[in-house]
């Protein structure tokens, strides 16, 4: 989801050196033990079952608020089977005469995605009330996901290689159709040129190493619970390199396509505002029409302010100067502008509905197949425990989760329910993430012990380890999450209070506003519940222990 | 006059000096008129006039190669229409093409027009007249100049725009109702032949003793061992024979 020229080198950069190691630690650990995410640490060395918790403690935050994305999905794919699409223009004011205002101050996309589709408040302190339409698309969502991890996760795996491979043929189409759009070729251009400022920025890197844990799915426990299922002598490691190389193939592959979409829109963009300009200064001086061309637009605006300085400077205000460049640089972050943006890149290819359907079908495959690894790593430590799985069937457990992730994810269908989302989406995982997969390096490689760990890998994939896995799990990577933990902690330290963008309706754009007292102590809260796991489940396990030798002694 | 005068004595010429005098008045009050009626147009037609409306046209916008040129006789088929739309508007006023005063055309394609009252002298008709009766032959207006709305703009002069087509129910509802049927008759179909599955297997030890006790009498039974398990062709190791194998000496 984060987009910007030049992000391929950072990308590229942590998944070898971040993504394959840790994917195959995952792997293999999982495999090893046989367990879910609780159990398999668990074995490792007791002291670490925080770690586990932890993990289902982050895979629980981000299904409440995955989901969201597949209703709004859902929506905008319902939506697609009108002519014209209902985000194309503007609707009429009440009295007919105009567009309504909002709409004309911002643009038809983006009222569509803040009025109709979320219908948003000005500011996170009010609620507002919960939105019936998107209430019943989350409804829809889960009901969807129950139907898909019902029967476990062996059905899982066959629903598995079709959330995966549809995708697929509708890049496939996407690309045929965006290499061939007008100003493609600008959005190719901007990603592949690398900006060296950029990556002299370390939020540019650890929105990478975020971008490799998401993908791949690291430190969420559902690598672990899935690997848990394979055969003992699979060889996790072949599937390791081949997993992440398909990942980030298919990463780039889904990148050419997006930012040739881009480039279609930023180009569109750019034209129509030459065109504006264009049209305002002739209408303005009472121009032949097709005077002005897009080539002689600067020396002829020169030669206006020099024959008729007194209304040109009337008129420099309304002309806004385009800027190609500018039009690339809006940052494509957050999950509502990658909905607008491709939105609005939509409505303006030919056969519009089609392009729709197939890009938020694309877009619900993606989100569900998510879900799914999700809920795989919040069940597969439930069904493990014996308590809950003899008195219940796990259609009845996986029921039970699905239902109360729902009733929570209500919560984000209110007015400010984006504001709440927001705060999920940028806390709930990424610092928690960062210290799970630190603590499992560091875990796997000195409490459990190197030597050990290569002992049964070399039992499981048959020959041994390379040498290049050990310098990575040993040093490399610690060193890096490391390090990116404290450009985390040092970032948040100098930017000082948390802010966050509502939307204005009356300006028709989005504001910088602080976020209140008690959101501050959500965003606490979030982070501190899943890392506080570790150490908490640490130090039970520690009293525990001093508890059963006292008792031993006090019997002895 | 000179010349005139000169022809004097000629009774004769007399008469037609009186012809040329008369018609150098004729002249004269035909210049003053004129100019006084130019002086008429410039005070009504003037731009930012009270009554004046702005009206600006984009003929290669719309239109591309097929473009017109905008000269005098689209001057005169503009003035036609206005003196159409005051016609329509009410019947009992009677605008001539006279009426309708144009002024500062540019390169654009922009002027200003205004329409002056003939009934009432040295006057124009009010700006909310002539707006109503533009607003109503709108759509006239606009296709004998093979323009629309947009290109083709009276300033000042809103357009009504047209209502949009929207079906009784959304669409959206219907979609999402069949894709929910889809899905919970899929939920429904999944836990109830898992309920099914997990009744067989409840009932499959019961089933199997009451099997054993059918199958007894048709399983043929030689030397202990039912004969099916002989058609392997991996075969059965006599455990009989097994200890025989030190009997040979190893090689």
């Amino acid at each position: 989801m984060y987009g910007g020229g030049g992000f391929l080198i950072p990308y590229l950069i942590m998944l070898i050196v971040e993504g394959m190691p840790l994917l195959f630690l995952e792997l293999a650990v999982g495999q090893h033990m046989r367990q879910g995410s609780i159990g398999a640490w668990k074995t490792i060395s007791p002291y670490l079952s925080g770690v586990g918790v932890a993990s289902v403690v982050v895979s629980f935050f981000l299904s409440m608020y995955y989901n969201v994305i597949n209703a709004w999905a859902f929506w905008y794919l319902f939506h697609s089977f009108q002519n014209p699409l209902p985000w194309a223009a503007c609707p009429l004011n009440s009295n007919h005469t105009g567009y309504i205002e909002e709409c004309e101050k911002a643009s038809s996309t983006q009222y569509f995605w803040y009025r109709k589709t979320l219908n948003i408040s000005p500011s996170i302190e009010e609620n507002g009330s919960i939105q019936w339409e998107q209430a019943v698309c989350l409804i829809l969502a889960w009901l969807t996901v129950y139907l898909c991890i019902l029967r476990g996760t062996e059905s899982t795996g066959k629903v598995v290689y079709l959330t995966a491979s549809l995708p697929y043929l509708v890049l496939i189409i996407y690309l045929i159709k965006a290499l061939t759009l007008h100003g493609a070729v600008n959005g190719l251009v901007y990603m592949f040129t690398p900006k060296l400022e950029q990556l002299a920025n370390p939020k540019a890197w650890i929105n990478a190493a975020t971008q490799i844990f998401f993908s791949l799915g690291l430190g969420f426990g559902s690598l672990i619970a899935f690997a848990s299922y394979n055969e003992p002598n699979n060889n996790c490691e072949k599937h390791a390199i081949i997993v992440s190389l398909i990942n980030s193939t298919t990463s780039i592959f889904a990148s050419i396509v997006t930012f040739s979409i881009y480039g279609f829109k930023a180009t569109f963009n750019y034209e129509n505002c030459l065109n504006k300009a264009m049209l305002l200064l002739t209408n303005a001086f009472d121009l032949e029409e097709g005077f002005l061309t897009a080539d002689n637009l600067n020396h002829m605006k020169e030669q206006l302010m020099a024959t008729h300085p007194n209304d040109y400077v009337e008129l420099l205000p309304q002309i806004k100067n385009c800027s190609l460049e500018a039009e690339l640089d809006t940052a494509v972050q957050g999950t509502g502008l990658a909905f607008i943006v491709y939105s609005e890149a939509i409505k303006n290819m030919e056969v519009s509905q089609l392009y729709s359907v197939l890009y938020f079908f694309m877009l619900l495959m993606l989100g569900i197949g998510s879900m799914l690894g999700n809920t795989a790593a919040i069940l597969t430590p439930l069904t493990d425990s014996k308590f809950l799985s003899t008195h219940l069937p796990k259609e009845v457990i996986s029921g039970i989760v699905c239902f109360i992730n729902c009733i929570v994810g209500l919560t984000f269908t209110m007015e400010a329910g984006n504001y709440w989302f927001d705060i999920f989406n940028d806390y709930a995982a990424t610092l928690s993430l960062l210290l799970i997969v630190l603590v499992e390096i560091i875990a796997v490689c000195y409490v459990y012990g190197l030597r050990r760990f290569e002992k049964d890998l070399h039992l499981m994939i048959g020959h041994k380890l390379s040498w290049y896995w050990k310098i990575m799990w040993a040093f490399a990577s610690p060193l890096l999450i490391i390090s990116l933990f404290i450009f985390y902690i040092t970032d948040y330290i100098l930017t000082g209070t948390l802010q966050y963008q509502a939307w204005d309706a009356t300006q028709g754009h989005l504001v910088t506003k602080d976020y209140p007292s008690y959101a501050l102590a959500v965003i606490g809260l979030l982070v501190a519940s899943s890392t506080m796991c570790i150490p908490l489940g640490a130090l039970a396990i520690f009293i525990k222990r001093r508890l059963k030798r006292e008792h031993r002694s006090t019997v002895a | 006059m000179q010349e005139c005068l000169r022809a004097e004595t000629h009774e004769q010429e007399v008469l037609g000096c009186a012809d040329i005098l008369h018609s150098e008045r004729m002249r004269g009050f035909l210049l003053l008129a004129l100019s006084l009626v130019t002086t008429a147009h410039t005070e009504f037609c003037r731009p930012d006039s009270q009554n004046a409306f702005k009206v600006r046209l984009s003929i290669k916008t719309a239109l591309g190669d097929n473009a017109y040129a905008w000269d005098a006789s689209e001057e005169y088929l503009f003035k036609a229409m206005v003196a159409f739309a005051m016609r329509r508007y009410s019947s009992q006023k009677t605008t001539q093409i006279s009426n309708v005063l144009l002024c500062n055309v540019t390169d654009r394609v922009s002027f200003w027009f205004v329409v002056t009252d003939s009934s009432k002298n040295a006057t124009t008709v009010p700006r909310g007249e002539v707006e109503a009766a533009i607003r109503m032959t709108r759509n006239r207006i606009n296709n004998a100049f093979l323009l629309n709305d947009k290109t083709m703009q009276f300033l000042k002069i809103s357009s009504t725009l047209p209502p949009p087509t929207e079906s009784s129910v959304p669409i959206w509802l219907v979609v999402f109702g069949v894709v929910l049927c889809l899905i919970v008759a899929g939920i429904l179909f999944l836990i109830v032949s898992g309920i099914q599955q997990r009744k067989k297997k409840n009932k499959e030890p019961a089933e199997t003793k009451n099997l054993e006790e059918k199958c007894e009498v048709t399983v043929t039974i030689e030397n202990g061992m039912p004969c099916d398990t002989l058609n392997l062709k991996t075969g059965q190791i006599n455990g009989g024979y097994e200890a025989d194998d030190e009997r040979f000496t190893p090689l």
